[in-house]
């Protein structure tokens, strides 16, 4: 097996038993990396030196005994809207173009106390706007299964860098399925934790009350593993959650007996392609030989989700993004007439389309007179979609469906109509409103060769039944010898 | 109930948005605001009376602690990126005469 081949779970052991060492780890990505990036385009920002530095210093702590994480020396990438000190950070759009954070995010700090090695940092949609990295102000990353499509978004960078070898895992931000739609699209496996469970210091955000970092790895184990390193209390974030039960990798059991897998009947409705179905549905029927008990059921409230979701996110970003005034940081205009014509100038010259669009709904939802109607609506149905999610679980262990309706689309197809674009997030929206844990596991391809992912939902701080399922039918599909959506 | 954003409400978002937009931008967002509203709107299907507004999913308490200084003086380091900086300040356009 080749290096590139490895978990990151694997290379680490290797790793720790003197096989092979975290510079060599870091060189065979980069030469992959400099083979296929050109096509690609997973990173806006490589940076070989600082790896290759790091790498070094890892490896002479891993062999001074002072270093023995489950990560250590092994390459990641960062999406590029998790603060890196000394490292730009773009966000994917022109405002923050030349920003070179001064501190770097907790979970980069998690990481770094791991002995994990950063290569460099993921293309993705602007601010983490989009459901294609087609919104990027620095270019388009395609899909490394077919490059005529898309990876998804908004992760996008991340979820192809894992699927390429560019990496052996990624830090993603999932907002409204930011994670698990590109894990999806690109056959690898992405988990949303439980809001709180990763600290959001150094998060650029978007949506406040919905953003969460989390990981994009090859297997589940690899997952479970990436979760263990990045939750923390972290008292830098005030909504971060202290947990007992972060031992994420204790839940990696090859059996699902006696959990109880529903399926939302709402979630294969129209709109879902039928060979998205088809793959999905086999995956519950291989959770049920693996001794889950699986029944199907009425979730309710589905086509509420997009609607109230983009009220909510579109009103915290207009707000969240008031920050970028030309002042502290980033781009500002050249030519200007006086402060508010800085402020807008600025502003209007740096945020890209989507950006925009979704500043303007913001500020109007958010806008005296229109409060009541637009936001608190929202809000309400919001509450009214967590609960039925908790009398979902007071039935089963894990809700069961697909990621997004189809598989990823080609590339320039989406961003002609917003709302259509918005509308393949239905099945990973209510996630993020809800604050649940979920992830993407692949689950096969289309008949055009492109990965089909499943998603596995699970109440709040319940990550571990969603990774032993995962876990269960990972192994199924893997004795069978038939797992598809393998990496290239 | 299709909504229809007038000149005024776009020059109106438009300020509190803190952006300008070119003429053709402003047609394209009165178009997407109010295919957007439009969409929302669904939302009003639901009857939500009684319902109380969930801003976070878990309660949430203010998470206090001692006012005590724990980080170092990073001024120069935060400085770098202003776009102007001066006497160890950032440079702002003036903005009263």
């Amino acid at each position: 097996m080749g290096l590139l081949e490895l978990t990151a779970a694997g290379l680490a052991e290797k790793i720790k038993a003197g096989e092979v060492t975290s510079v060599q780890a870091v060189e065979a990505v980069l030469e992959n990396i400099a083979e296929k990036e050109e096509a690609l385009h997973c990173y806006v920002t490589i940076d070989k030196e600082g790896a290759i530095k790091k790498a070094e210093e890892v490896q002479k702590k891993i062999e001074a005994g002072t270093l023995s994480g489950a990560l250590a020396g092994v390459p990641v990438a960062v999406k590029d809207n998790i603060c890196t000190a000394g490292m730009l950070t773009t966000c994917s759009s022109k405002i923050l173009g030349n920003f070179v954070p001064p501190f770097s995010a907790q979970a980069v700090h998690a990481l770094e106390a791991a002995g994990a090695v950063i290569l460099g940092k993921t293309n993705m949609d602007e601010f983490a706007m989009g459901s294609t990295t087609e919104t990027s102000a620095f270019g388009v990353t395609k899909n490394p299964h077919n490059t005529a499509h898309v990876p998804g978004g908004s992760s996008g960078g991340s979820a192809a860098a894992v699927a390429a070898g560019e990496c052996f895992f990624a830090l993603g931000s999932d907002t409204g399925g930011s994670i698990r739609q590109p894990a999806s699209f690109c056959g690898v496996v992405g988990m949303k934790p439980t809001y709180g469970t990763v600290s959001r210091y150094g998060l650029i955000a978007y949506g406040s009350s919905l953003d969460q970092i989390g990981p994009l790895t090859k297997d589940v184990a690899d997952c479970a593993a990436v979760l263990e390193v990045l939750a923390s209390h972290d008292l830098k974030d005030s909504t971060s959650v202290a947990r007992k039960d972060t031992d994420f990798s204790a839940a990696l059991i090859p059996d699902a007996a006696g959990l109880r897998v529903g399926i939302p009947r709402d979630y294969f409705g129209e709109g879902l392609d039928s060979e998205v179905r088809a793959a999905v549905l086999e995956a519950a029927k291989v959770l049920q030989e693996k001794g889950a008990a699986v029944e199907e059921f009425d979730l309710s409230l589905v086509e509420y989700a997009i609607p109230a979701y983009y009220t909510i996110a579109s009103a915290e970003a207009s707000s969240n993004l008031e920050r970028f005034d030309g002042i502290k940081y980033g781009y500002r205009t050249p030519d200007f007439d006086g402060l508010h014509s800085m402020y807008k100038k600025t502003r209007s010259e740096g945020f890209g389309a989507e950006v925009k669009r979704r500043i303007m709904l913001g500020s109007f939802v958010l806008s005296s007179g229109y409060y009541d109607a637009y936001y608190l609506k929202a809000l309400k149905v919001k509450a009214l979609i967590k609960k039925a999610f908790d009398e979902a679980f007071q039935k089963y262990d894990v809700i069961l469906g697909p990621v997004a309706p189809t598989t990823a689309p080609k590339l320039a197809e989406s961003l002609k109509d917003p709302i259509k674009m918005y509308l393949g997030d239905i099945y990973t929206i209510s996630v993020n409103l809800a604050g649940l844990p979920a992830m993407s596991i692949p689950c096969g391809m289309d008949s055009k060769g492109l990965p089909i992912g499943v998603q596995l939902i699970g109440d709040c701080f319940q990550e571990k039944k969603l990774l032993r399922a995962a876990y269960a039918y990972e192994q199924a599909e893997k004795e069978g010898g038939s797992r598809q959506g393998l990496l290239l | 109930m299709a909504n229809i954003i007038s000149d005024e409400t776009i020059e109106y978002v438009g300020i509190l948005a803190k952006l300008e937009l070119s003429d053709e931008e402003k047609e394209a967002a009165k178009k997407d605001m109010a295919d957007m509203l439009d969409y929302i709107d669904k939302l009003n299907e639901l009857d939500t009376d009684g319902v109380e507004p969930m801003s976070h999913v878990f309660s949430m308490d203010n998470v206090f602690r001692e006012d005590v200084v724990t980080n170092g003086d990073d001024r120069s380091a935060i400085l770098q990126n202003a776009p102007g900086e001066k006497d160890g300040m950032f440079k702002a356009p003036r903005t009263v005469e």
